[in-house]
């Protein structure tokens, strides 16, 4: 649905003598897959916003191509349109329209007549739970409450591919965890959802494959799962009563462990491929040995951790 | 045909913001309102070169320059309207639509002018009790005129909003294209007094004509050379003016 090779942009700011140059998205490949949820992770300024902005037509790029639900974004920017949904970070409403107006126009904006557009509206007013307010002007909304209407905005003319920058910001844990059943009810309609957070949990818990972005640049990209597994793999970590080497021998053999050692603090650390099947194991061949663990605890690597690993930062700091 | 429908649709959604705040129009017309009022019985005497006998003859000269000057000043100052709008979000949304970017400027011309057209109608009613009174067909053409001049000036307003993008810069730049192009125009001072190089660049000032044809529709003139050359300088210039803030429209990046 979605292919980019080199996609690039450099912004300058400033007056000519002292003008500074930004890199803002450097050289991207990217390819997303029909009926995917794909998540473009990363910290301020990594260049989400204006990838996005590339592919919704909306600034040229300075190099590279793309191609948008069939059609290149630098030669057939009208054809890339009618297939795309785009709701800015910022979103945009006028103050003193009201949810269901805004949404007839932008269908109507995409071509829909009357009748259908009334429908249509009535339709994403219902499913982004906005009836509620809907016949109120947008300048009464609360901060919630707008960004639902910005993202009902994005989707009312169905289009096949849908970019959301930020979805879920300024939304309490409520609606935001309602956004991504609707999200996900999206995906289930065959549309392709572009979106992009600094959320950790909203990139593992909603994302089919995510790409962490840094610095204009992709550092890494698949799915969560295998992101995660891919750094560290999974680790158990264990006290028994006494033994503590014997345990790491015994453990180490297992083939579900990849290495078993005993820390300065008497307690044994597992490294293992899939922690939720490991333990069970570990227990069996301890009592087969008759040594007794006291505490057992599963850590497993987060999206932070990758992070951490490929750029040496936390997202969480940075 | 897309594109008269989309301009439609942009009108449409304009005219309805517009509605919800009808207090903007009356504000536009206090300043002219007061101008009417105070200037001019101040400027009679100097109207009198223009063959103004009366205050009634005097009204008849300086209402139709100030409607003119309302056209012009009113619409240059229409971008900031736009920079919001561009801060806001929402011409972004309707970039990513395919909705026609002529559009996009038309229907905020038409509402300009729609506005202007209700703005000159305050006046010219305040302006009957005055002794002003214009035949239909007259006021009609005046219209159009006023309707040609207002397009011209929005279209360049939205354009320039777009180039420079800065309030503040904008400000600035509208300032400087307003105050002597009022000023060459005759709209609120006669040029009659000027001296002879001011009033040369005055001749080939397109609006300053436009003025001189207001002018002889408002004296009930309306078969005056002055008029269809004005309507058809006019119908030009708006062109021209369309075109090109039409174009930043499509290409501008933001
Ligand atoms: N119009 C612009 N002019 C100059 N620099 C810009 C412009 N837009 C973005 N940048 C710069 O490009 C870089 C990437 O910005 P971008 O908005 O894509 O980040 P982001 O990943 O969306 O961040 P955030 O999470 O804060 O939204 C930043 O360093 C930003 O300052
Ligand atoms: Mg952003």
């Amino acid at each position: 649905m979605i292919r980019t090779r080199g996609l690039r942009k450099t912004f300058r700011t400033g007056r000519r003598r002292k003008s500074t140059t930004v890199e803002a998205v450097a050289g991207l490949d990217l390819t997303v897959g029909e009926g995917e949820i794909f998540g473009f992770l990363g910290p301020n300024g990594a260049g989400k916003t204006t990838t996005l902005r590339m592919l919704a037509t909306l600034l040229p790029p300075d190099g590279g191509e793309a191609v948008v639900a069939g059609a290149d974004l630098r030669t057939a920017q009208a054809e890339v349109r009618r297939s795309i949904g785009y709701v800015a970070q910022g979103g945009g409403t006028w103050d003193d329209v009201t949810a269901r107006e805004e949404l007839v126009l932008q269908a109507r904006m995409h071509g829909i007549g009357r009748a259908e557009a009334q429908a249509r509206a009535a339709e994403a007013l219902d499913a982004f739970d906005l009836t509620a307010f809907a016949d109120r002007n947008c300048r009464t909304y609360s901060g919630g409450q707008r960004r639902r209407v910005d993202i009902a905005l994005g989707v009312v003319h169905r289009p096949k591919v849908l970019f959301l920058d930020e979805p879920t910001s300024g939304l309490d844990p409520q609606s935001r965890s309602h956004m991504w059943d609707e999200i996900r009810r999206l995906r289930t309609a065959g549309m392709t959802v572009f979106l992009t957070t600094h959320y950790l949990d909203e990139a593992d818990a909603l994302c089919d494959r995510i790409a962490i972005i840094d610095g204009g640049g992709i550092v890494a990209e698949g799915t969560p799962t295998e992101l995660k597994r891919g750094i560290a793999g999974e680790v158990v970590t264990l006290e028994v009563a006494d033994h503590a080497a014997k345990a790491a021998e015994v453990l180490a053999a297992l083939d579900c462990v990849r290495s078993a050692e005993v820390r300065d603090e008497g307690d044994v650390r597992l490294s293992v491929d899939a922690g939720e099947t490991a333990m069970p194991r570990v227990m069996r061949a301890l009592a087969d040995v008759g040594v007794e663990l006291t505490t057992i605890e599963l850590h497993r690597p987060t999206l932070d951790d990758v992070f951490l690993t490929k750029t040496g930062r936390s997202l969480r700091e940075s | 045909m897309k594109t008269l429908r989309d301009t439609w649709l942009v009108f449409q959604r304009h005219m309805l913001l517009l509605g919800r705040s009808p207090l903007s129009i009356l504000l536009g017309v206090a300043q002219p309102v007061v101008y009417m009022a105070l200037f001019a019985p101040l400027l009679k005497p100097a109207l009198a070169s223009m063959g103004a006998d009366s205050m009634t003859d005097a009204y008849r000269i300086y209402v139709p320059g100030m409607l003119v000057a309302l056209a012009l000043g009113g619409g240059l100052y229409v971008g900031f309207g736009l920079l919001a709008e561009l801060a806001s979000g929402v011409i972004e949304r309707a970039r990513v639509t395919p909705v026609s970017r002529v559009a996009l400027l038309l229907g905020r011309a038409l509402r300009d002018v729609v506005v202007l057209v209700i703005q000159a109608a305050v006046i010219i009613v305040l302006a009957m009790p005055l002794g002003l009174f214009v035949h239909i067909t007259d006021l009609l053409l005046a219209y159009a005129l006023l309707a040609l001049i207002t397009l011209t000036s929005s279209a360049v307003s939205y354009g320039l909003a777009l180039k420079v993008s800065d309030p503040n810069a904008l400000g600035q730049v509208v300032n400087n294209i307003a105050q002597p192009l009022m000023l060459l125009s005759g709209t609120l001072l006669p040029l009659a007094l000027a001296p002879l190089w001011l009033r040369r660049i005055s001749d080939v000032n397109p609006f300053s004509r436009a003025v001189v044809g207001m002018r002889a529709l408002f004296a009930g003139h309306a078969g005056d050379s002055s008029v269809w050359q004005g309507i058809a300088l006019l119908a030009a210039v708006a062109l021209v003016a369309l075109a090109w803030s039409a174009r930043l429209f499509a290409r501008s990046v933001r």
